[in-house]
């Protein structure tokens, strides 16, 4: 009997001890972006983003009064929904992550919010899945992203081709959702501004033989070529089989297409092309790219800023929340990000913390200037970028 | 004028681009067919081996290019080509003697072959991935062009211009060599008169003394020379990329059966045929249409037969077409 007092004790004791620790405890925060794949070139960019948010959160060492944050990273390949539903799955029973900050491709990403983050009830916040369609997606209030979606970015792109007199282009997309998604905003937006789309043609990523698309591209003719496509897969083939032909001389060069890399690989030939990111002249953006540099990273790189904002807003919706449990702190994402409250910068993750413990209302603008609208997603700010002298320019902000 | 225009813009779109590809496509499919009519089996490993040949190439040549050894105008891989055939070969050798060589003493039947190449391709996919890892890389160096865009349009006054590219160039003029080496070994030479009557039958070769572990280390050598050269061309045209060879089986194999498998002319025919379908069926005619109609005739809409999602489908179309009506392949090879 007395055994049976000792151990029942005992076993209250623990579990007590376990259910402080399930709310106050060390933090971990899942890193689910595409390190192999067509976007292996810019992810390690983003990761170091993300890694960034939360070494000045572990540095402050206030969150949660002493929690320490750790991240672990997980390959969501961009392209395979079942690789990617498995390695997020490995993370939160594997790895019991409270968070994730990803998925970055919008396909694998919408696989993993329908078959890990809602059954689990895990918060995940993309920086980078801009598909019109995870706009509308059944999230229970799970789901946000630093990035806009790309009906936004169809817009903007109409206005930069506009601005520039270019009412006839040739449109060419990667065969996927990002692809696909970004292609039917963009011809939407620029038909109903009055420009004219000659052709709108799909392309198989992982090829290398991109002629026969190139071809019906010169065919149909235009003033430029829209490349809707990945810096280091079918995009990069047809502009370098375009310039080599003389099909077309200017490319413009939506978000997935911004990259250093694909400048340096394809030359002269790039000068004068132009195109668009999400990105900010905020404040936020140039101290967030200062505190890259001294971190040894590219803080201009393509969806970097987004990864840095999106781990720091799920652990300032913690703070607000008084809880690292998803299913408490989901609700305070879309506080933090908007105003009203103090205007938080990127470097200033401790004093929000601080004005969360004192009960005060923060406005996280962060190194994008997060906005989140709607069903949670960024409101977007995007930069207007040019290819001079083989470096990417920025001309202005939209 | 308006002629000349079409025809260019044609050529520079068309034919230049679908006759590299071709010939690229040509020499996988010989490989291919060469396996097929001496050893009997459908070699899938046939891309990857294309694959590892390439990747050998390309770090001879950055070694080579380190030292400070180019061709000038012409790209250092095609130096590395040789010691790049003499890897592969002894990699092929090795594959044989640790695997292929066992079944062919049990008399296995070719469909077991066929899934043992599988394997081996699994394997060699691997091995590449190992050796030069999955990125994109470009290993063409010397000029780019052997005329340019604006070069011709300066040149001749046309309105469109036409470029070709020295990989392009070289791509033939290796092919054509190739394919005419290929030609007189197996004709005139005796090693590879031996070669066609084990082809022929397997029997009879054995009753007049041919020498059949020979025969089949020849086959295996000359299919690395023909793989590893089609795939240094195809790198060097495009770029290179473990996975894009893997693509490559596709039509290469279509290229093989529409000619007619074990025909080595067949092969080359239907390399040049699959690569033509594939650019031609998917090109929207309009531009060249507008140059070559009077005005009130130009054409308001594209002109494509079929939009270039479909280009896969064109290869299996003719394939599946040319199976119905001639199972033996366009030129009479062996059938399957």
């Amino acid at each position: 009997m007395n055994k049976l007092m000792m151990a029942t004790a005992a076993t209250a004791l623990f579990a007590g001890q376990a259910f402080a620790a399930a709310h106050t405890g060390d933090v971990k925060i899942g890193i689910v972006l595409g390190f192999t794949g067509p976007l292996e070139s810019i992810t390690p960019a983003m990761g170091a983003g993300a890694d960034l948010a939360i070494a000045e959160m572990n540095e402050a060492g206030t969150l949660l009064d002493g929690a320490s944050v750790t991240a672990v990273r997980a390959d969501s390949t961009c392209i395979d929904a079942g690789a990617a539903t498995a390695a997020a799955e490995g993370l939160v029973t594997g790895e019991g992550v409270n968070a994730i900050m990803g998925a970055d491709c919008s396909g694998v990403t919408g696989a993993i919010l329908q078959n890990v983050a809602r059954p689990n009830g895990i918060v995940m916040i993309s920086p980078s899945a801009t598909s019109p369609g995870l706009s509308d997606a059944e999230d229970d209030g799970l789901f946000f992203r630093t990035a806009p979606s790309d009906a936004r970015q169809g817009v903007v792109m109409t206005d930069i081709l506009n601005d520039r007199g270019i009412t006839e282009v040739a449109l060419t997309y990667t065969n996927n959702d990002y692809g696909k998604g970004l292609a039917d905003s963009f011809q939407a937006a620029f038909e109903g501004a009055g420009g004219t789309v000659t052709i709108s043609a799909a392309h198989e990523d992982g090829k290398g033989d991109y002629s026969s698309e190139v071809a019906a591209l010169a065919a149909a003719g235009g003033e430029v070529l829209v490349v809707a496509g990945y810096t280091d897969q079918g995009g990069k083939g047809i502009i370098q089989n375009a310039l080599d032909t003389g099909a077309f001389d200017t490319f413009v060069l939506p978000d997935g297409m911004v990259g250093q890399q694909l400048v340096d690989d394809i030359g002269d030939g790039l000068t004068g092309s132009f195109g668009q990111f999400p990105g900010t002249d905020s404040a936020g953006a140039e101290i967030f790219q200062t505190m890259a540099e001294e971190a040894g990273f590219d803080g201009t790189g393509a969806f970097a800023p987004e990864s840095y904002d999106a781990a720091a807003l799920i652990m300032l919706a913690m703070e607000a929340a008084g809880s690292n449990q998803s299913s408490d702190f989901k609700d305070h994402v879309m506080d933090v990000a908007n105003a009203p409250g103090t205007e938080i910068f990127p470097g200033e993750l401790a004093k929000a913390v601080e004005l969360l413990k004192a009960g005060e209302d923060i406005d996280y603008v962060g190194a994008t200037a997060v906005e989140l609208i709607g069903p949670g997603e960024s409101a977007g700010n995007y930069r207007e970028i040019e290819i001079q002298d083989g470096e990417i320019t920025t001309v202005n902000f939209r | 004028m308006e002629f000349l225009n079409g025809l260019v813009f044609l050529t520079n779109f068309v034919i230049i681009p679908a006759t590299a590809y071709g010939a690229q496509l040509a020499l996988g499919a010989l490989g291919i067919t060469l396996v097929y009519a001496i050893l009997r089996f459908s070699n899938f490993a046939h891309g990857d081996t294309m694959a590892f040949g390439t990747a050998v190439a390309i770090k001879i040549t950055a070694g080579l290019v380190a030292l400070g050894v180019t061709l000038g105008p012409l790209p250092t891989a095609l130096l590395a080509l040789p010691i790049a055939i003499i890897v592969t070969g002894l990699l092929l050798l090795g594959t044989d003697w640790l695997i292929y060589k066992f079944y062919r003493e049990q008399k296995a039947k070719p469909v077991i072959l066929v899934i043992v190449s599988l394997g081996v391709m699994f394997v060699m996919n691997g091995l590449t991935r190992v050796f030069i890892g999955v990125r994109d890389i470009q290993f063409t160096d010397g000029a780019r062009f052997v005329i340019t865009v604006r070069q011709f349009r300066d040149a001749t006054g046309l309105d469109e211009g036409l470029a070709i590219r020295t990989t392009q160039a070289i791509t033939l003029v290796t092919a054509v060599i190739v394919m005419a080496a290929l030609f007189w070994f197996l004709n005139r030479t005796r090693t590879g008169k031996s070669m066609r009557a084990f082809s022929d039958n397997e029997d009879l070769a054995l009753l007049s003394g041919i020498d059949p572990d020979r025969v089949v280390r020849v086959t295996w050598l000359i299919v690395a020379a023909l793989a590893t050269t089609a795939g240094v061309l195809y790198g060097l045209d495009k770029s290179f990329k473990a996975f894009t060879y893997f693509q490559l089986l596709l039509p290469m194999f279509a290229a093989a059966i529409v000619g007619g498998i074990g025909n080595p002319v067949g092969a080359i025919v239907g390399g040049f045929l699959i690569a033509f379908a594939e650019v031609t069926i998917t090109y929207p005619l309009k531009k060249v249409l507008t140059y070559w109609l009077p005005e009130s005739m130009a054409p308001e809409g594209l002109v494509q037969l079929m939009s270039g999602d479909y280009k896969f489908a064109v290869s299996f179309m003719i394939l599946i077409i040319v199976l119905l009506f001639r199972p033996t392949g366009l030129f009479k090879g062996q059938s399957i």
